[in-house]
């Protein structure tokens, strides 16, 4: 064997390894795109598409357009629609590129982005806030997200803490155990307050199906920091999980420092996750089944499931909310039903296509 | 990116009185030996004797008290990193990741040499490629590491194992998995690099024939403690076989060759 006998190309093979190709961005963003057109295009109230787009060209520096649109219909476009769909696209690509990161740290393909208590948390931050009346402020400082955040931060906080104390070997299942634990009792303490304040349950049960409706841009503008840093760091991230796949000491043996990884990922992807909670309630299922429809289609290396996830993720759940505001219009569906409605039955024809590779 | 001739000229492994610990138990007590540059240590012993827990411990994946150098470096200064640019180990099982190609499997190899972004360079992707074209794997490079058969996948990791230029190879029974012809296979294969590449190579076996024949110098583990060490011939015997494993076996030597037959009584 030589070693240099290395040549420019790799002629040799013939292929090559895996990677985030130039084309997958490309076909994703596609879909993004596409996604995003039909949202702003598509509603409740009907407005010509032609004169919307044309409203969307005025506003690109140097184009100037006369849309025809009136005034009303105008801020329907700029302040209704188009906050919802970057709502939408924020928690969707979080809870999908977050989903695909627990999966490639626990290397557990069931690993959901509210495992390790996220979801029990926000929902008993949330259910205090509006018992307790807090969520009757407008904008800002409505209490609702921020209660949401702060409980399911609580919740990934003691997780962490007992499951990590124990969790000194390679082992992670004492942190999923630990999750499971946090989960049941946030859960138990939650319902108990729910039934005691039975008035307003509705009101609470409306937060847990999830929703996307805004209050303008106030929402996107709160959780953007936190979305920015937590992708930062899963997309930062995705080639040392690929390095991860073969377990924790031969991650070691290779030169990673394994512990150090597992905690950067698994807070990020919480942090990404309790943003996402904190402002849309607990959407079911797009941290499962848009990394696991990703990996079916490109392979499972992280590289190119962590970044594409976010994509793909952005793009479904814009599309979901769609249907969950046209479907019933006036009336809207929660989206979190919509989102197990299309998605599950969507997963196992691919997942029945996949012939169980999973 | 060359192993160069140069490196092999210095020292090789010294190992001062390490101890390694799990739970209260000394798994490994005070052991200490020398392996020469480019020399090949067969280490043998019963079930549970501390041989796996002593490659695991120079590789620095398991805590340990004393002194392993390398050419005069102390290992267990250097970071998880330095470490991997030095030493590669295989482990008894390795975990193989599911729907992963062998081409990506191989290229976790270059690992201990990638930037933050852990992206392969074209480089990487050559020397990969050309050590699975040695490997004689270039044909099955495209398939998963999951779906190959115990021969295959063994190259397949001992091919991880050399991508990462190691001056000093683990080897944790790499044979165990495999039929006759596919461990005499791979301990060809290995001995052929270690030969190359002035590879020091340390491999814990079963199979005692197996590892009087490839190793040069051999140490028998009794305990977490080396009992004897030396020439393969001076240890294995009918007697200490006898005395440590508890077994009948008769001992056939053909020239330098050594045999081990396990006889009923």
């Amino acid at each position: 064997m030589l070693w240099n006998k290395l040549t420019n190309d790799n002629q040799i093979l013939g292929f090559e390894p895996a990677k985030l190709t130039k084309r997958l961005v490309a076909g994703a963003s596609c879909i993004l795109l596409l996604s995003i057109l039909a949202s702003l295009l598509l509603g409740p109230v009907s407005i010509r598409p032609d004169r919307i787009l044309f409203e969307i060209l005025d506003r690109i520096p140097g184009i100037s357009i006369d849309s025809g649109l009136s005034q009303v219909e105008a801020a329907i476009i700029w302040d209704v629609r188009l906050p919802r769909i970057v709502l939408g696209l924020i928690v969707g690509g979080l809870l999908a590129i977050a989903g695909a990161s627990y999966q490639g740290v626990f290397r557990n393909p069931l690993a959901d982005p509210y495992l390790l208590g996220v979801a029990a948390g926000a929902g008993l931050g949330a259910t205090v806030a509006i018992v307790s009346g807090a969520t009757n402020g407008e904008g800002m400082f409505d209490a609702l997200p921020i209660a949401a955040f702060l409980g399911s931060a609580v919740a990934v906080g003691i997780t962490l803490a007992v499951g990590g104390a124990v969790a000194r070997s390679t082992s992670t299942a004492s942190l999923l155990l630990a999750g499971v634990a946090v989960a049941s009792l946030f859960t138990a303490i939650q319902t108990y307050i729910q039934q005691r304040e039975s008035a307003t349950l509705r009101q609470v049960y409306s937060w847990i199906l999830g929703r996307l409706s805004t209050s303008g841009w106030d929402e996107v503008i709160m959780i953007l920091p936190y979305a920015a840093v937590s992708v930062f760091v899963m997309i930062g991230m995705r080639g040392t999980l690929d390095v991860l796949a073969v377990g924790e000491e031969e991650a070691l043996s290779l030169g990673i420092r394994p512990e150090r990884v597992r905690w950067l990922v698994i807070a990020a992807a919480s942090l990404a996750a309790a943003s996402a909670v904190a402002v849309s309630g607990l959407i079911a299922f797009v941290g499962i089944i848009v990394p696991h429809a990703v990996r079916l289609v490109v392979g499972a290396s992280n590289r190119i499931v962590v970044p594409l996830s976010l994509i793909i993720g952005a793009s479904f759940l814009v599309l979901t909310d769609l249907l969950a505001r046209t479907l019933q219009s006036p009336a809207e569906l929660p989206i979190g039903v919509v989102t197990a409605f299309f998605g599950a039955p969507f997963f196992l024809f691919v997942l029945r296509r996949s012939d169980g590779i999973i | 990116m060359e192993l160069s001739k140069e490196t092999k000229i210095s020292d090789g492994l010294d190992i001062d009185s390490i101890t390694v610990e799990l739970g209260d138990k000394k798994v490994i007590n005070s052991v200490s030996i020398s392996v020469e540059a480019g020399e090949w240590l067969s280490i043998i012993g019963p079930n549970g004797s501390g041989k796996s827990s002593f490659l695991r411990a120079i590789a620095g994946l398991v805590e340990s008290q004393g002194s392993i150098r390398f050419q005069g470096e102390e290992l267990k200064s250097l970071t998880p990193q330095m470490r991997a640019q030095i030493i590669s180990i295989v482990p008894q099982i390795p975990i193989i990741p599911p729907r992963v190609r062998v081409l990506d499997y191989v290229l976790l190899g270059r690992t201990p040499y990638l930037g933050r972004g852990y992206q392969p360079t074209k480089e990487d992707v050559n020397l990969a490629a050309s050590v699975i074209s040695d490997l004689d794997l270039g044909k099955v490079a495209n398939r998963f590491v999951t779906e190959m058969s115990g021969g295959e996948r063994q190259r397949v990791i001992i091919a991880r194992a050399l991508v990462q230029q190691p001056k000093l190879l683990l080897l944790d029974e790499p044979t165990t998995a495999l039929d006759l012809g596919h461990q005499q296979e791979v301990l060809e294969l290995v001995d052929l690099q270690r030969k190359n590449l002035g590879l020091t190579v340390l491999s814990a076996f079963h199979d005692l024939t197996l590892a009087s024949q490839y190793g040069t110098s051999m140490a028998l583990f009794v305990n977490g403690d080396i009992a004897r060490s030396g020439n393969p011939t001076e240890i294995i015997t009918e007697e200490s076989l006898k005395e440590i494993y508890g077994a009948n076996v008769l001992i056939h030597k053909e020239g330098a060759a050594i045999n081990v037959l396990p006889k009923r009584q």
